[in-house]
């Protein structure tokens, strides 16, 4: 395959890829008459987006999720990460074996167990919080795998001469472990934060109240198919509820993808 | 071993357990204890008011046996894993190659393919439903230029089930690519240059260099595949709720309609079984077959 028939291919399927969002972005600007006709030459509105964010409580629905967000992310950084240590530089009998008990978590996802775990949350009297909707994802597999991957990667001298200057496991652990696994931190972070901010179905389950409900779970109030769909509203609220990942995702793109190669996932 | 090693042996245990102390709470609270309770509740009755659950024994299982819904969401949701998992890798890996060979605008190409990652898919099924709509959906006017439009596309059974398909494998393949150009990017140059001189052309050098070099990366985004093909059912919920006619019923959404539409939490249970006897199986064999013909560094 020569150099032009790469580009060709590349091309049409990132067209493809974006079709969507150009879709939406289109229906959103125009007035409802153009949702399903495509002129060049009509006439732009922001209307729709006003009329979206008087009718839903965005802000809200934004700070809840930001909460969620941030809750989840720091706690997985700390407890993946005692954990990863653990199973990094600490090794015991048996230890292995409860690493690969730590990965069933990978398959079992918390999402299976969705049942059990709404029975859990409702005993210990955390139905529609928004910590009821990290726990069950706080001690991630996937989490303790790559910080372990990375922690595995740092030269054992560097951990040798911490300790001789008389600094305790803790300490080491955050001189020297966690500045090496700066970019599986960033990857992991950003995978995860993307992860939270789309969640469905576990958050629909255990909320039912606008104070609690992350952005994704509050905007299936426009999919209900039934009530006749208003296309131009649909689309407007889409734009609107991705708006600060979007942004802060094609600021941060170099980095993300960087972070990821440096992490070596893979 | 010698006295010294144990010693070490033991202290590490020690810093170990209290270090694994807060993981080791969370996942027998929300991974192990919920997987034997759910063991347990599905050879139980639903408690319903005062009467609590009694042992019911394999009453569910045979329930589930007869139940046509089920058998159509365990097949539905085998055909749905059988196309996404392959599709989607296909796509991420040809991705991955088309951005890491030096194409025009690079690095938005790469961005295109990579918005679905961060699109809630609940949103984003907003966006596919208009694609879909019958006579004035995208698909459908470009179906009627060649004399075929007016098809319901999510409405019809024969195609409901593809075109949720299609919207799952667009949404994952941008994720996967991610990791398989990470990987592309580490592959030394010279290891390219040093099979191009023995005269190995593009192809060659795909299939002996550059895919065993993968293969980590590649077990790696099969497991999250499998995941993703039994975990993501929000577009049902969004589009169709199962329908028409259970075409689209899959294993977890027919368990969460189940459990929190009808408040069977007994069969749900034993339908939650089976999800989990599948998803164990499949990591048996991912891990005891695929692992020995992949070397971890």
């Amino acid at each position: 395959m020569n150099r032009y028939t790469l580009n060709v291919i590349a091309w049409a399927l990132a067209g493809l890829w974006v079709l969507p969002l150009l879709y939406a972005l289109w229906t959103a600007i125009h007035p409802p008459v153009y949702a399903a006709r495509f002129d060049l030459f009509a006439p732009l509105t922001l209307e729709n987006f006003i009329r979206v964010w008087n009718a839903v409580p965005f802000d809200r629905y934004f700070l809840n999720t930001l909460m969620l967000v941030a809750f989840v992310v720091v706690s997985q950084f700390v407890i993946c990460t005692l954990a990863a240590y653990a199973f990094a530089v600490f090794p015991f009998r048996g230890s292995d074996w409860l690493f690969m008990l730590v990965l069933v978590q990978m398959m079992v996802m918390p999402e299976v167990l969705l049942v059990r775990n709404y029975a859990t949350i409702s005993q210990i009297g955390l139905l529609d919080t928004i910590p009821a909707i990290a726990l069950p994802y706080l001690a991630s597999a996937f989490g303790i795998f790559l910080f372990r991957q990375a922690f595995k990667s740092v030269p054992k001298e560097l951990d040798e001469a911490a300790r001789m200057e008389g600094a305790g496991p803790l300490q080491v652990l955050w001189r020297v472990y966690v500045p090496l696994a700066r970019p599986t931190y960033l990857a992991y972070g950003l995978v995860m934060v993307a992860y939270h901010w789309n969640n469905f179905l576990w958050p629909l389950i255990i909320t039912n109240s606008v104070t609690t409900r992350p952005i994704a779970v509050g905007l299936q109030v426009f999919s209900t198919v039934e009530q006749g769909i208003d296309w131009p509203t649909i689309t407007a609220a889409t734009l609107l509820s991705i708006a600060p990942l979007l942004v802060a995702f094609l600021i941060f793109q170099r980095q993300f993808v960087q972070s990821f190669m440096r992490a070596g996932i893979r | 071993m010698t006295v010294g090693k144990m010693q070490m042996m033991s202290r590490n245990a020690r810093i170990a357990l209290l270090l694994l102390a807060p993981a080791a709470v969370l996942l027998v609270a929300f991974t192990f204890y919920p997987t034997v309770a759910t063991l347990i509740d599905s050879f139980h009755s639903t408690p319903r008011g005062r009467r609590p659950a009694e042992w019911v024994d394999t009453q569910h299982f045979q329930a589930m046996i007869a139940d046509p819904i089920f058998r159509q969401a365990f097949i539905n949701n085998l055909i749905y894993a059988a196309v996404i998992i392959p599709a989607s890798m296909g796509l991420a890996l040809t991705m991955a190659l088309l951005v890491n060979a030096r194409i025009g605008g690079q690095a938005f190409v790469r961005l295109a393919y990579f918005t679905p990652t961060i699109l809630p898919m609940i949103t984003v099924a907003n966006i596919w439903m208009f694609f879909y709509a019958p006579d004035y959906g995208l698909i459908d006017q470009v179906l009627g230029l060649f004399g075929m439009g007016g098809n319901n596309l999510l409405g019809m059974p024969g195609t409901a089930l593809w075109a949720l398909i299609v919207i799952t494998v667009w949404k994952l393949a941008g994720f996967f690519m991610i990791f398989y150009l990470a990987a592309l990017q580490q592959i030394p140059p010279s290891l390219l240059e040093a099979a191009a001189l023995e005269g190995a052309g593009p192809l060659q050098r795909l299939r002996r260099v550059i895919l065993p070099l993968l293969m980590p990366t590649t077990l790696f985004i099969l497991i999250n595949a499998v995941i993703e093909a039994f975990r993501l059912v929000d577009h049902v919920i969004a589009l169709t709720r199962g329908g028409p006619n259970n075409s689209t019923q899959l294993l977890l959404h027919y368990i969460y309609q189940v459990a929190f539409s009808y408040w069977d939490t007994g069969y749900a249970a034993a339908l939650s079984v089976v999800l989990l006897g599948v998803l164990a199986l499949i990591a048996l064999v991912q891990f005891g077959i695929l692992d020995r013909r992949i070397h971890y560094r």
